[in-house]
């Protein structure tokens, strides 16, 4: 492989290495007994801690939940502020909660790029002849972009509370908030797994993430009231899932309880999960 | 049952048009190194992702241990490792934490998990490198870890594939005295190659594939008795007698002698035909006649045919002879590509 890569350590530690003897060997061999197999639950969140040693390695991917969201909030808060609501804090106040869905929404998309690029690596022929629960590999990776979800909606709160939003239903309204969105976001991230193992590149992944998310998350109610749009408009704005999302995060954070649209976001995730899961395991199966 | 470790019944493996593996019928039996050996593109890592239950199988039958790759793959993983022919470890994560996260998935408690990473990190030279990321590994040490996470649970049966390919020939000295020490200790290793050297070196039983069938297959000295009953290895002093060596060679033994680089030496296969002199005879016959003819031989040996041997005669060609279609894919199997999932 890259031999030219070779330190000089390792030329000095490959030159000792004399391989174990058979007796060696066979004490390391011991105890043909296998541990009984982990469980789901377990398999998974083994495969979310890879995830984060990950992120530990290559900390720079944490850009896109760092920096992206900030720019997000300033960017749209000062540019439609003033237009829009007056002024720039009175903007916030609605802005907040909508722009947070979008881009944590956006964000969900680079799981079908790294699921794309690791599936070429050989590292998942030997996930897949495990004996483990099937879909763990891939919850795994589920579970390791909701703490990414988690630090971006962090920073973006953090960044709209310094520049004047105030979440009428304080700490516990703003939790509940992103606790919807971040389970919709992991039930959402299903699409991209699939495409994730459908599609052929990591630019064709990528490409068609873009097709998909930029309709979906520019095409509702987080910018502006739909009641300015056209009609056919607002069939598709109303009836849309980041709709609702962006509706029910907007109103837990202020307060309120909006139970339809949190059951509305509730059931497109259980959608998404049905439906893009089940396509998701069965390409990962016939891979 | 339990007598062989693989059985095969007609494998077929096609990719669009391409019939990858085209009808394989393979028997491994259990507790051996079984190699199967072909060039790049003949089909090897096909057939091994398919016993691995990594790829379906369009046609046919392939049981591991009695279980059916398909219907009882489950079953059949609990049983098997795959390293692959690109290290099967993730290459952000360091040595360590490879093997945890392999140990953690095949149900070790964390202790434990540490505890037995740590042993064999220690038993295959890389303690020192544990806790880096394998990306900076040499060659050799990221087969070494390879092995070593195929073998954290010790498995029934180890898939080889193509283990010392591009490797410097002490990391594969290495990594054969390993592979010699986990079978000694029962396991049974379907190993596939290019290089006959490694088959030879490794293997009891041997099956060639090339355009993903069969060609031959049969202990190591069955495939080299099935070319010939010996070979004729000659040293000259001098290079400027080499016309008049392979001449007075080629008359004594009724066999061309097979080109060589090295301009001293000349090897002839003995096939015995047209002679009901044994392979002996006819050598020293053959020794004889060098003697009269005035050249003056510094070393005269019969020995077995070589597997290269073997394979020309089975192919037309050596493994080394690729069509350059071939080398155009880098080394890569036709699975490697990805293929349409429509």
């Amino acid at each position: 492989m890259s031999t030219g890569v070779t330190s000089g350590s390792d030329l000095r530690s490959d030159a000792e290495f004399v391989a174990p003897r058979a007796d060696e060997l066979a004490a390391l061999l011991v105890g043909r007994a296998r541990p009984p197999r982990p469980g789901a639950l377990s398999a998974s969140l083994t495969f979310g801690w890879r995830a984060m040693l990950k992120i530990k390695h290559v900390p720079e991917q944490l850009f896109d939940v760092t920096a992206f969201p900030i720019m997000m909030v300033l960017m749209y808060t000062y540019l439609f502020g003033g237009a829009l609501a007056g002024s720039a804090s009175a903007y916030i106040q609605f802005l907040l909660p909508g722009i947070l869905v979008m881009s944590v929404v956006m964000i969900t998309m680079y799981t079908g790029v790294s699921v794309n690029t690791d599936i070429e690596k050989g590292v998942f022929d030997r996930f897949r002849t495990l004996p483990i629960w099937r879909p763990a590999p891939m919850v795994g990776y589920l579970l390791g972009d909701v703490v990414r979800y988690l630090i971006a909606s962090a920073v973006m709160l953090t960044v709209g509370v310094a520049i004047g939003y105030r979440p009428g239903g304080g700490i516990a309204g703003v939790l509940l908030g992103v606790a919807l969105l971040l389970v919709f976001s992991f039930s959402f991230s299903w699409i991209w797994t699939m495409f994730g193992l459908l599609l052929r590149s990591e630019k064709s992944v990528m490409g068609v993430s873009m097709m998909v998310i930029f309709p979906l998350t520019f095409l509702s109610n987080v910018f502006v009231d739909p009641r300015t749009m056209p009609g056919w408009l607002q069939a598709f704005v109303n009836n849309s899932p980041v709709t609702h999302l962006a509706t029910a995060v907007r109103e837990l954070m202020a307060g309120g309880w909006p139970a339809a649209d949190i059951a509305w976001s509730l059931g497109w995730s259980a959608a998404f999960v049905a439906v893009f899961g089940a396509v998701t395991m069965r390409l990962y199966n016939r891979k | 049952m339990g007598e062989f470790a693989i059985e095969t019944e007609g494998l077929v493996k096609t990719f669009g048009g391409n019939r990858a593996v085209d009808g394989i019928d393979l028997r491994v039996p259990t507790g051996t190194v079984y190699g199967v050996l072909g060039p790049n593109g003949a089909g090897k890592t096909t057939a091994v992702k398919v016993l691995a239950t990594l790829l379906r199988p369009d046609g046919g039958r392939a049981r591991v241990f009695g279980h059916d790759v398909v219907a009882e793959a489950d079953a059949v993983r609990g049983r098997v490792s795959l390293t692959g022919q690109y290290a099967s470890v993730d290459e952000d994560l360091t040595g360590t934490e490879n093997l945890v996260l392999l140990a953690r998935l095949l149900g070790h408690g964390r202790p434990a998990a540490r505890e037995r990473s740590a042993q064999l990190l220690e038993a295959f030279g890389l303690a020192d490198a544990s806790d880096r990321q394998v990306k900076n590994y040499s060659g050799g040490m990221r087969r070494r870890i390879d092995i070593a996470a195929s073998i954290l649970n010790t498995p029934d049966l180890l898939f080889l594939d193509e283990p010392t390919t591009g490797l410097d020939p002490r990391s594969r000295n290495q990594v054969w005295d390993i592979v010699r020490a986990v079978v000694a200790q029962g396991t049974t290793v379907l190993l596939t190659t290019q290089y006959l050297d490694e088959a030879d070196q490794l293997a009891s039983r041997i099956a060639v594939i090339d355009h993903g069938r069969v060609i031959a297959e049969g202990t190591k000295g069955e495939l080299k008795a099935s070319v010939g009953s010996g070979s004729v290895h000659v040293r000259l002093r001098d290079a400027e007698q080499r016309p008049a060596a392979e001449r007075v060679l080629a008359a004594a033994l009724d066999a061309a002698v097979q080109p060589d680089p090295d301009p001293v030496a000349l090897t002839v296969t003995v096939d015995g035909h047209g002679t009901d002199l044994g392979a002996a005879e006819q050598a020293a016959r053959a020794l004889a006649a060098l003697t009269r003819a005035g050249i003056t031989v510094d070393n005269f040996a019969l020995g077995q045919p070589s597997l290269d041997a073997v394979f020309l005669a089975l192919t037309d060609r050596t493994p080394a002879d690729r069509p350059p279609a071939d080398r155009a894919t880098a080394g890569r199997d036709p699975t490697d590509r990805k293929e349409p999932t429509a």
